[in-house]
């Protein structure tokens, strides 16, 4: 299954890149959501790190699924940003490589009335000059 | 007994100013009067105060210009509680030492508190309705405050690049998890709501005092949900301000010497997002510093007084401070009468940042100071209250202090 990518459809303040998070904030141009893996333990490891937090092995950015599911949400109502209008979903969702692996996102493509937790969503990327915003949408069998 | 630094710390005096919303009355203004008001509260002249510190607009230079104070301490002690460092650090001070009578105030103006100002006023809406992610402003003024900000804002890059610019956005994600995971009701946040505003009817200086239904609160402007406009605090001008003395002032102290029982703060870990057992925020920390310094239990507890910058920040509290257990905030203020003066345990008896209005975790510590010297007026609970707990923050940053008569 090959992956979407979107062009932005309104403001999106991006993050500054460094040699950490390179890997996680630009991995979708390959179409591939970057999460780094710790190469003794095989934990991931997010958000990115030096080493890993449990067992201080090195770590390397390794593609997921890009599967996961709604953890916790919010539709926001109020127009904290002249371009970005309401209403806006932000969520966490947590990939489901592993249990406590969760990301920052936006949910698209989805009725804000429709969005629960526990919702099984797919990534799709936002593309930017050098990021590629990692999304979430309601997996196609859900949805 | 716990014998712990900060009991040799007493609240001596308060102060508070008009409170109002745009007041229009400059901020030095506002913390002259709450600082004459709780230095003369405290059997003292601006003379006697050695240390100055604050949380506030307000630079402590014309502070103390304008008070007429000369102060040798200024802040540093105790980095972790939150909005509340710079009282407990003058609780440090002082049972070291290093001071004797400390002035601390916070001042507050309507201006600001959130990270991405909106477009103005050009888009037709009231902004008396303003939401406002009261978590979202920083302190000017106290070093230490200041460096725990910087430490407990990793998170802020990822936060506004999920278009989550404000505070009602990262804590309406902890209040739907926690629903999510405890079955907790829009309902039971609007109890917490109703019960602050039947207490602001009893507060002359409170802003909004006209009754509050549950239809009234379920109807309001969905601002993130699940918060409404009435889950957020009150934008407001003003000022508060406390006298910290040495306990050994206790006995000359004109007004009911305030013991300080125990303090704890937080920088917890996860930030925003990542804590392990999230939607559990560093409040859950506080409370168990605060707990490991005495034996006081929370049964022992007669009055909170709980920070409720959001509806949902106080039910974390309930928890974070064991009053009731995880996922049990919900059914414990459902009805609001547990919590109601009259109540087992009387609840933000002042009207709340919700409704008396957003001092920014400072109205909550007068308003115990108040409830224990017995002179809360028509709002004193009735059957005199001898332990206290306050409480600020949220997220990844939360600070609780256990106050005694």
């Amino acid at each position: 299954m090959s992956t979407v990518i979107i062009e932005p459809v309104g403001f999106r303040m991006l993050p500054a890149l460094n040699e950490l998070n390179r890997a996680f904030w630009t991995g979708g141009a390959n179409g591939q959501l970057l999460i780094q893996r710790c190469a003794a333990c095989r934990r991931w490891v997010h958000p990115p790190t030096s080493a890993c937090p449990t067992c201080e092995g090195p770590v390397r950015p390794e593609p997921v699924s890009g599967r996961g599911s709604v953890y916790t949400f919010t539709v926001n109502a109020h127009q904290f940003h002249p371009e970005v209008d309401p209403p806006n979903l932000i969520a966490i969702v947590q990939l489901d490589e592993q249990d406590d692996l969760r990301i920052m996102t936006n949910i698209v493509g989805c009725d804000p009335g429709a969005v629960r937790c526990g919702l099984p969503v797919q990534v799709l990327f936002e593309r930017h000059d050098e990021v590629f915003y990692p999304l979430f949408a309601p997996d196609g069998g859900e949805a | 007994m716990i014998d712990t630094v900060e009991k040799g710390a007493i609240i001596s005096g308060i102060g508070i100013s008009r409170i109002g919303r745009r007041t229009g009355i400059p901020d030095l203004e506002l913390t002259v009067e709450s600082g004459r008001a709780a230095i003369s509260d405290a059997g003292l002249t601006p003379g006697d105060i050695d240390g100055l510190t604050t949380m506030g607009d307000t630079p402590p230079g014309r502070a103390a210009r304008a008070l007429g104070i000369e102060p040798t301490y200024r802040g540093g002690g105790f980095s972790t509680g939150g909005l509340l460092s710079p009282v407990m650090s003058a609780f440090i001070a002082v049972a070291e030492g290093r001071a004797r009578h400390v002035l601390i105030y916070r001042t507050v103006k309507m201006v600001g508190g959130e990270y991405v100002p909106s477009s103005g006023d050009g888009r037709g809406q009231d902004d008396s309705e303003d939401a406002h992610g009261d978590d979202a402003s920083g302190p000017d003024d106290d070093g230490d405050a200041f460096a725990d900000l910087k430490h407990v804002m990793g998170d802020m890059e990822t936060l506004l690049a999920a278009q989550a610019f404000s505070a009602v956005n990262w804590l309406g994600l902890h209040c739907q998890r926690h629903m999510h995971l405890y079955g907790t009701t829009k309902q039971q946040l609007g109890w917490l709501a109703i019960n602050s505003r039947r207490n602001a009817s009893l507060n002359p200086l409170a802003v909004y005092r006209e009754p509050m239904t549950m239809d009234g609160y379920l109807g309001a402007r969905p601002i993130s949900t699940p918060f409404g406009l009435f889950d957020c605090d009150v934008p407001v001008d003003g000022s508060i301000a406390i006298v910290v003395s040495a306990s050994s002032y206790a006995s000359d102290c004109p007004n009911t010497p305030i013991r300080v029982e125990a303090i704890g703060g937080s920088r917890g870990t996860g930030g925003w997002l990542y804590r392990p057992d999230y939607p559990k925020m560093a409040s859950t920390d506080a409370a168990a510093e605060m707990w490991s310094r005495t034996d006081l239990k929370p049964a022992d507890l007669d009055v909170a007084e709980l920070y409720d910058g959001f509806t949902f920040l106080t039910f974390a509290w309930l928890e974070a401070l064991g009053i009731c257990g995880d996922g049990e905030a919900g059914p414990f203020v459902e009805g609001a009468t547990r919590i109601a003066l009259d109540g087992d345990l009387p609840l933000n008896t002042y009207g709340g940042q919700l409704s008396a209005g957003r001092m920014h975790g400072y109205w909550v510590l007068h308003e115990a100071c108040l409830q224990l010297r017995g002179e809360a007026g028509e709002r004193q609970v009735r059957r005199q209250p001898e332990v206290a707990v306050v409480s600020n923050g949220g997220g990844p940053i939360a600070g609780c202090i256990l106050l005694t008569r």
